[in-house]
């Protein structure tokens, strides 16, 4: 039986990578080998996980360098000559060994305020949305994120500017910008602009690259340059 | 964010610039280089340089609209490359920003005098 | 934790560090530039002596990678102006092959006429 030469990181932001030899097995994920060794080998390695089947993001981790869901990475596609490099997502704080912590994540995704604000009640009637329009494709494009942070983790702006929202927040404002029944738009446009916002990204498309439900957070952050842009030369752009 | 910082309209309005800037630099270079590429063709000596540059308003108003394009787009270029690779914000930035715009305005447009008036 | 370079190994990357460093190079070179003109303020006599310096072989090279980089910096920066502003399609993407295309044959156009 062959096996895999892992390595895990072990601790916080500063730490070490850990060897373990895994056995080898046909359609293995790394979110297997991961299991193994924290119920064969270590019980103390600490990791995430939830549905293992694509749909939850929880398992999201930096497999040889790039960020991936680890229930939907077959070992095949990524071991080289029989290795693995698992460490935590990138750009968040490490709480220990492989679980990060997803709060800035979030609170960037508030700060862009990627929350629905509606304006109707209960007595109003439905509201009325041709899934055809331009506008809802192009929220549609974007609205099957579930918040991973692979996108989050493999951009560098975010690691280069602390303050920079992030590919994640910004798409999902860009999919309500696009909403036809959303009336929060002015405050929406305002707190996702500028060199915090959407113009500090550079189009590096590392976001685009890695997420697993391919959307393009780039084309969003477009999006939100060209509605802006056009809200600040009209002087609609307000700060609060 | 501290208030020391541009407000937020003013910093797309900077991303407005360098976007318009872009674009009039893109024709300018365009201009540029086809005249350049036929004037190094053709040979070049200063008096035959000059011969045809000087006192030329149009050739003057078109390298002064270039100059004050490259004026405005490299420094808020810059403002971007220093804040990411530096981690420098605030106030200190955009003053360094603007005073390299203004110095790039000055050198540019005492050339086109020197060249073309 | 920080990505390296195996997290950025891909042509949209290649393009932004094209990009990048060709406008600091520009950046750098202009103010020379600038100063090699104003030469002229010195009469014909100035500018000449600038001109002859700059028949060496060796400021003719640079001078060709210099347009390639002005070339790479144009194209580049078209590319961009075509993400941010036209509506996004697939093939955005290749765009990037055209831009690195152009910017090559513009430089080999230089090049051809200074050799």
């Amino acid at each position: 039986m062959s096996t895999l030469s892992v390595a895990i990181w072990r601790g916080q932001e500063s730490g070490r990578y850990q060897k373990f030899e895994v056995p080898r097995l046909a359609s293995q994920t790394v979110l297997d080998v991961v299991t193994f060794i924290q119920r064969e080998l270590d019980p103390t390695l600490a990791y995430r996980y939830s549905c293992r089947v694509g749909m939850c993001g929880s398992c999201a981790m930096t497999v040889n360098g790039r960020a991936r869901w680890t229930c939907r990475t077959h070992v095949d596609s990524v071991a080289q000559g029989g290795r693995l490099e698992i460490s935590p997502l990138r750009n968040l704080p490490v709480v220990r060994d492989l679980v990060t912590d997803m709060t800035p994540f979030f609170d960037k995704w508030a700060r862009a305020r990627g929350r629905f604000q509606g304006g109707a009640t209960r007595r109003d009637d439905f509201a009325r949305v041709a899934p055809g329009s331009p506008a809802r494709m192009l929220a549609d494009a974007g609205i099957e994120c579930i918040g991973c942070g692979v996108c989050y983790s493999s951009c560098d702006v975010v690691a280069w500017n602390p303050d920079y929202l992030g590919p994640a927040a910004l798409n999902r404002a860009w999919t309500l910008v696009n909403d036809a029944r959303d009336t929060g738009n002015r405050a929406r446009l305002a707190a996702v602009a500028g060199d915090a916002g959407c113009h500090a990204c550079h189009t590096h498309m590392s976001c685009t690259e890695r997420c697993p439900k391919q959307i393009s957070p780039t084309a969003a952050i477009a999006g939100l340059k060209r509605a802006t842009a056009l809200a600040a030369l009209r002087g609609e752009l307000s700060d609060e | 964010m501290g208030d020391e910082r541009l407000n937020v309209r003013a910093q797309v309005l900077l991303w407005t610039a360098q976007r318009a800037s872009g674009a009039v630099l893109a024709l300018c270079v365009v201009v540029h280089l086809v005249t350049i590429i036929y004037a190094v063709r053709n040979g070049l000596s200063a008096a035959e340089v000059l011969g045809r540059t000087r006192a030329s308003i149009g050739w003057a108003a078109f390298y002064s609209v270039f100059v004050l394009a490259a004026a405005v787009h490299a420094p808020i270029g810059l403002r971007s490359v220093l804040s990411e690779t530096l981690n420098w914000r605030g106030a200190g930035l955009d003053i360094t920003v603007t005073a390299l715009a203004l110095a790039l305005a000055l050198w540019g447009l005492r050339a086109v005098y020197a060249v073309f008036i | 934790m920080r990505s390296d370079f195996r997290a950025r190994n891909h042509p949209a990357y290649w393009a932004f560090v094209v990009h990048r460093a060709s406008g600091v190079l520009l950046a750098l070179f202009l103010p020379l530039h600038f100063w090699a003109l104003g030469q002229a303020l010195r009469g014909e006599a100035g500018l000449e002596s600038f001109l002859r310096w700059s028949e060496q072989p060796l400021v003719k090279f640079a001078e060709t990678v210099l347009v390639l980089v002005l070339a790479a910096h144009l194209t580049g920066g078209l590319r961009l102006l075509a993400l941010e502003f036209l509506a996004w399609r697939d093939w955005q993407k290749s765009l990037l092959a055209l831009a690195a295309g152009v910017a090559l044959a513009a430089g080999l156009a230089f090049l051809l006429n200074v050799i």
